[in-house]
């Protein structure tokens, strides 16, 4: 498969947005590859979910949702967080748990959030997103302020019971709600093919009663096209849209997974597909951007990411005397437990 | 091979090789977990080759899905066969708690004995740096609730012996491993089936000036507060309690009427947690024994904190500083 497969640009992405596409998937793959060297090093103490393969997607959920719209995702989160235009250099300080990071060192990279933006809520626990974001698209129906809500989550998460209620909900009161299924064949250690007898999940989701549709993952056009319609009909009121985004997972399951279990051959055919570098082709071929232009991208994703690793790196540990802050409102209520 | 056979190894080979005696003994057994089956062998290599010696029909790499896995190891224990629901995360037993709470722990009680329902749910706590959904001490949660066995063995030997345990146990157990031992201390188990009753705790250094109660990852903080005390002429007892339900009160008494003194410690939060009814029992029973207030180490009360500055577990220093008190 070669860049040619790829969907043409619609009328309304201009240049800039192009750029902050490519932008996103580098910085994104960048980002990934950055933590884990950390990792490795041992000058990074936590674990991390690379996004590698599902960066088109994510790039598509920026250019596409708007910052009224409210985001639930997942640990695997970072394109997610960029795409809600989160700053890089709160995301990677939360990374080290400092407290300049968006979570104020509390969470770590599992527990991202900002409220700014609209990124509502990240969890830890497969498949719980769906059942919030439910809720998140009732409030956004009652209170009529027409945005949307776009909740993401792995294909893994498709087997789990807090899944099926929340599809449940979403579908039979037509909330506002787009899901974004990022099936990447693997959840966790086990093949797509080796832990479900019906692995169409679209096709699935349809029998939910709402309105579902398989999309190339690896393909951002056709990514922007899919979720432009789900978002329009949800700020419309007119009901849920499952997206089912097929691609494939290009690394372990965590930052630092051993993932020499994935097959050789799927692997390889994946990575022709590796959506940064054929993006990058596909824009210099279609003219959409020069060599020059994207050098200057590439400097700056480099110089941004650069940056924000130093504010982490060089950022505050929270103290120990401020363990209690944020268990309740009221602090106290968390000290007087302990007696402290 | 002999009983006496012993070889070194960690806490996740003890694990291990307790598997593969009772899955060679009892053919009903069947291990339901996600990744548990070859090429993973369980993401902490505990059920490593089970897959392959047993079959894929015995070994079952599940969906995400731990509601089905808890739920489907009561369905197979109802109908005569005896499943290993392994739970990744302990955070991840919320998911399983209608099923073993409301299930198994009841089903043999609610039937007036009819369907006893002998699970074993195992799972792994301790990996702070992935925050605080992910490193939950929730043993609290399970002792709450009468009908199942709560363990938490904290050496190789142990974890080998409460699991082949739990694996004849009529009634339903859980048992929690702390993924900071795992891998971490090595000791000689036996290599052949080994097993170490249920409510009987292990006195693993002896004193007569104080009690120090713990288990689990807990036991290595006591024994260094231990050794600390030891060098201002204070000699503790240190009891490794191993399994929470039963818990071992005659031993634990033995020890405290002895010396008169006694500190909980464990990483669970203190607030309603296991050491607040040790305590209320100790005082009960001995309190005109006592030298003064039984005290409690336990895990502050706020989740579980991802910077590595903030530390909500019990360390040596509080537990000295608790003991001393008592003089």
């Amino acid at each position: 498969m070669t860049d040619t497969t790829l969907t043409d640009r619609p009328p309304r992405l201009d240049v800039e947005a192009l750029e902050r596409m490519y932008s996103l998937m580098l910085g994104t793959a960048l980002a990934d590859q950055r933590a884990a060297a950390e990792s490795k090093a041992g000058r990074l103490m936590a674990a991390f979910y690379p996004v590698r393969g599902m960066e088109a997607v994510c790039a598509a959920l920026g250019e596409t949702m708007r910052t009224g719209d409210k985001m639930v995702s997942t640990y695997r989160n970072l394109g997610d967080a960029l795409a809600k235009r989160m700053p890089l250099r709160s995301i990677i300080a939360e990374l080290y748990g400092k407290a300049e990071g968006c979570s104020r060192g509390r969470g770590g990279p599992m527990h991202l959030q900002d409220q700014d933006v609209n990124f509502t809520a990240t969890t830890g626990i497969v498949g719980s997103g769906m059942q919030i974001a439910a809720g998140l698209g009732m409030a956004e129906q009652l209170s009529g302020d027409g945005n949307a809500v776009v909740v993401t989550f792995g294909d893994g998460a498709t087997s789990i019971g807090a899944f099926h209620e929340g599809m449940g909900f979403v579908a039979l009161w037509k909330l506002p709600v787009v899901i974004v299924c990022q099936n990447n064949q693997w959840g966790e250690h086990t093949s797509i093919k080796e832990y479900t007898a019906a692995p169409e999940l679209a096709q699935r989701a349809a029998s939910y009663g709402m309105r579902a549709e398989k999309v190339d993952g690896f393909d951002p056009m056709a990514c922007v096209a899919a979720l432009e319609t789900a978002l329009a009909r949800a700020r419309a009121g007119e009901g849920p849209t499952f997206l089912e985004f097929e691609h494939y997972r290009l690394t372990g399951h965590t930052g630092t997974a051993d993932f020499s279990y994935v097959p050789k051959d799927e692997l390889a055919a994946a990575m022709e597909r590796d959506p940064a570098p054929t993006f990058r082709k596909w824009l210099l071929a279609n003219g959409h951007l020069s060599e020059g232009q994207i050098a200057e991208v590439e400097t700056r994703v480099r110089a941004e990411l650069e940056d924000a690793f130093q504010f982490a790196q060089n950022g505050t540990d929270p103290v120990q005397a401020d363990i209690y802050e944020g268990v309740f409102e009221n602090d106290e209520f968390a000290r007087s437990v302990d007696g402290a | 091979m002999p009983e006496t056979t012993v070889q070194s190894m960690t806490i996740a080979q003890a694990i291990n090789s307790g598997y593969h005696c009772a899955m060679e003994a009892d053919d009903k057994i069947v291990l339901l977990g996600e990744d548990v089956a070859e090429p993973i062998g369980g993401v902490f290599k505990t059920t490593k080759d089970l897959s392959t010696k047993f079959g894929t029909d015995r070994v079952r790499a599940t969906p995400i899905a731990e509601g089905a896995i808890a739920g489907s190891a009561v369905g197979l224990a109802l109908g005569g066969y005896r499943a290993v629901a392994e739970v990744m995360f302990f955070d991840f037993t919320t998911h399983v708690m209608d099923q073993i709470l409301n299930h198994a722990a009841k089903f043999r009680y609610m039937t007036g004995g009819a369907t006893p329902t002998p699970v074993l749910v195992t799972t792994v706590v301790g990996s702070s740096h992935f925050g605080a959904q992910h490193a939950q001490s929730v043993e609290s949660w399970f002792m709450h609730t009468p009908g199942i066995n709560v363990c938490f063995p904290s050496t190789p030997a142990d974890a080998k012996g409460l699991l082949m345990t739990c694996l004849e146990s009529p009634d339903p157990s859980l048992l929690i491993q702390h993924s900071g031992l795992l891998y971490s201390i090595k000791e000689e188990v036996p290599v052949g089936p080994h097993r170490v009753p249920l409510g009987k705790a292990k006195t693993v250094r002896t004193g007569d000036d104080v009690t120090i109660v713990s288990y689990g990852p807990a036991v290595r903080i006591a024994m260094a507060a231990a050794e600390s005390l030891a060098q201002d002429g204070i000699e503790a007892d240190v009891i490794d309690l191993r399994s929470l339900v039963p818990l071992d009160f005659p031993a634990v008494f033995e020890s405290v009427e002895r010396t008169g003194r006694c500190v909980i410690t464990h990483e669970a939060t203190q607030f309603a947690g296991p050491g607040a009814e040790i305590a209320a029992r100790i005082t009960e029973d001995l309190f005109s024994e006592l030298q003064g207030p039984v005290l409690r180490v336990g895990g502050l009360f706020t989740p579980q904190p991802f910077a590595k500055t903030l530390n909500r577990h019990p360390t040596s220093e509080r537990v000295v500083a608790k003991v001393k008190q008592l003089f």
